[in-house]
């Protein structure tokens, strides 16, 4: 750019104009005070076309919308999870602690009709380690575990960001570990006489 | 004591109106919602602002200067506050009927600035003591142009009583005692023939009866904004820079007077400004033939209609003024102190010195 399109006005009429246009563009704001930005999400085609009126939003009371494929706070479909593991294998913050029981005979089918063969006694998220990134979310196979669109989940004690999602009381896991242990001594068993058996042949 | 006690209570009501009004006035003009919380609109918000100033813990810095410390908030208010001793609000309502108002209210607000000293020294604290002398700097140097302002207005109305310039500028006139075969003439100037003492309304305004004197108004208004401290000339409460200036050590109850004396300054000066300039508690209304606008928005001198008009002339350009000022606050960015005496001492007192000089020529084609 050149120098000499820089044009510094001087003189006194020059500076009570650029003084008034001051006071104008201040007016003119205090004017518009009474349009207020409409909360509407970014990906509305409005999003940018509001130059005009208030921007503050007074949250707790209004808030936009997030984008739908935003990642916030986790949710899992425990009716729908197959207990596979996989979420927990690939977190990089190691956040989703996960502990299987292995159910003595077919617990049921998940809504897109694979078969639950586990239990999970503990299905804990970290949300206070979680970073985010939503991998856990593209492994899952049956796709129980989502984003959900809250982000305003701060707690005053920490370990209340541990979210559990097992559906299972400490008594109902403790039962269905003692009906493996027991299916496992008796299959044990069979095998053991199966084999005393052949060796009587 | 009355009138004492009625001021008190009308400045507080107006103070607390112009703090809500400034946190939303500011907040319009930046595109924000200011305070929506307190009440109705955040309109408790000022008054549950003072409620929460009073509760709080007095602290007294161990190495301040502990009689100048606790004494300088108490100077500053008196000094201020003694100022509305003389301001007139309606026809018939003056606290202190005194006929030297002018010069008193130029001395009593001088003043100030020793308590703002005291305060500044006191608190032992060096953005304080740098907020307190910057203040004073400034205060003095722009008392000058606000005084030859202000003389040049008493020249035109050979006057130092404010209710006797209040009545020039209208239409009761001649209900002065005193006055009573005064006219007043277009632009002051009796050759042109247009009488307008019954005319009144915004012709008979100093601004109007010597068009001279709009340029002392200016002058006066700038001038006026820098002895409150007021942005642009808020180099003593540079908040980025001294904290908050000369009460950066205060608290609870004496904050809340360094505040309110900070307010009523505001408004005293627009008061002023409006009693010397924009015809006082005159109606800006001008009787037109057989449309008496003037007649009918003054009332009766001694009625309460008479008072109630006056008060709300007098109020509704006090007001006026008063949102001028905020707006030239969060217009106008801060001068630098160099900008700050150069304004002061090469242009203004110049311009108000000429001022000061064709007022009394102007006088002398009025009589
Ligand atoms: S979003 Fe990322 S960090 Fe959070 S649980 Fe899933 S994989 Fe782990
Ligand atoms: S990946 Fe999905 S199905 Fe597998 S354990 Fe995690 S949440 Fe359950």
């Amino acid at each position: 750019m050149e120098k000499s399109s820089v044009q510094h006005k001087t003189g006194f009429w020059e500076v009570v104009k650029s003084l008034l246009s001051g006071l104008l563009l201040t007016w003119r704001h205090f004017r518009n005070a009474d349009k207020r930005r409409a909360p509407v999400p970014v990906m509305d085609d409005n999003y940018f076309k509001q130059p005009e009126g208030l921007v503050t939003l007074t949250y707790p009371y209004e808030a936009i919308p997030v984008p739908e494929n935003g990642r916030y706070r986790l949710h899992n479909e425990i009716d729908d999870c197959i207990v596979c593991d996989l979420c927990a294998k690939i977190c990089p913050v190691n956040c989703i602690t996960i502990e299987s029981v292995k159910a003595t005979e077919e617990i049921g089918v998940t809504s897109d009709g694979t078969k639950k063969r586990l239990y999970a006694p503990v299905f804990d998220i970290d949300m206070a380690k979680c970073c985010y990134c939503g991998l856990c979310t593209t492994v899952c196979p049956t796709d129980c575990l989502t984003m959900t669109p809250v982000y305003d989940f701060a707690e005053v004690d920490i370990k209340n960001m541990i979210y559990h999602f097992t559906d299972l009381t400490p008594e109902q896991a403790e039962e269905k570990k003692q009906l493996l242990q027991k299916q496992q001594e008796e299959m044990a068993a069979a095998k053991a006489a199966a084999l005393a058996a052949r060796k009587q042949q | 004591m009355l009138a004492f006690l009625l001021t008190l209570m009308l400045l507080l009501g107006i103070v607390i109106v112009l703090a809500y009004a400034e946190r939303k006035v500011a907040a319009f003009m930046q595109d924000r919602l200011g305070p929506t919380e307190a009440g109705p609109y955040g309109s408790l918000q000022s008054v549950l602002d003072v409620l929460k100033l009073l509760q709080k813990e007095d602290i007294v810095p161990a190495a301040a200067d502990k009689k100048l410390f606790k004494l300088a908030p108490i100077l500053i208010f008196a000094a201020v506050f003694a100022g509305f001793a003389v301001i007139p609000f309606t026809p018939e309502l003056i606290p202190a009927s005194i006929g030297i108002g002018v010069f008193y209210l130029l001395a009593i607000i001088s003043l100030d600035v020793v308590g703002l000293l005291m305060a500044g020294w006191g608190s032992n604290n060096k953005y304080a003591m740098l907020g307190a002398m910057r203040s004073v700097a400034q205060i003095v140097s722009y008392e000058i142009p606000a005084g030859l302002a202000i003389l040049s207005v008493v020249m035109i109305c050979q006057s130092l009583d404010f209710q006797e310039i209040s009545y020039q500028q209208g239409i009761l006139l001649n209900r002065f005692p005193g006055l009573e075969f005064e006219k007043n003439w277009l632009f002051g100037i009796e050759a042109l023939g247009i009488n307008t003492t019954n005319i009144g309304g915004i012709t008979t305004w100093n601004i109007f009866r010597a068009p001279l004197l709009l340029v002392a108004f200016v002058i006066y208004f700038i001038a006026s904004l820098a002895e409150s401290n007021r942005a642009p000339f808020d180099i003593p409460e540079a908040e980025s820079e001294l904290v908050a200036g000369f009460h950066v050590e205060y608290s609870g109850f004496r904050f809340a007077v360094l505040f309110l004396a900070e307010y009523s300054m505001m408004v005293l000066v627009s008061l002023v400004a409006v009693i010397l300039f924009l015809g006082s508690w005159n109606t800006p209304l001008p009787n037109l033939t057989t449309l008496k606008f003037a007649d009918w928005t003054t009332g009766t001198i001694g009625s309460l209609s008479g008072i109630l008009w006056g008060g709300f002339w007098l109020l509704s350009k006090t007001f006026v003024l008063l949102f001028l000022q905020l707006q030239i606050r969060w217009t106008y960015p801060r001068l630098r102190v160099d900008q700050l005496m150069h304004l002061c001492w090469k242009v203004l007192t110049p311009v108000a010195l000429g001022v000061v000089l064709l007022a009394g020529i102007w006088r002398l084609l009025m009589v």
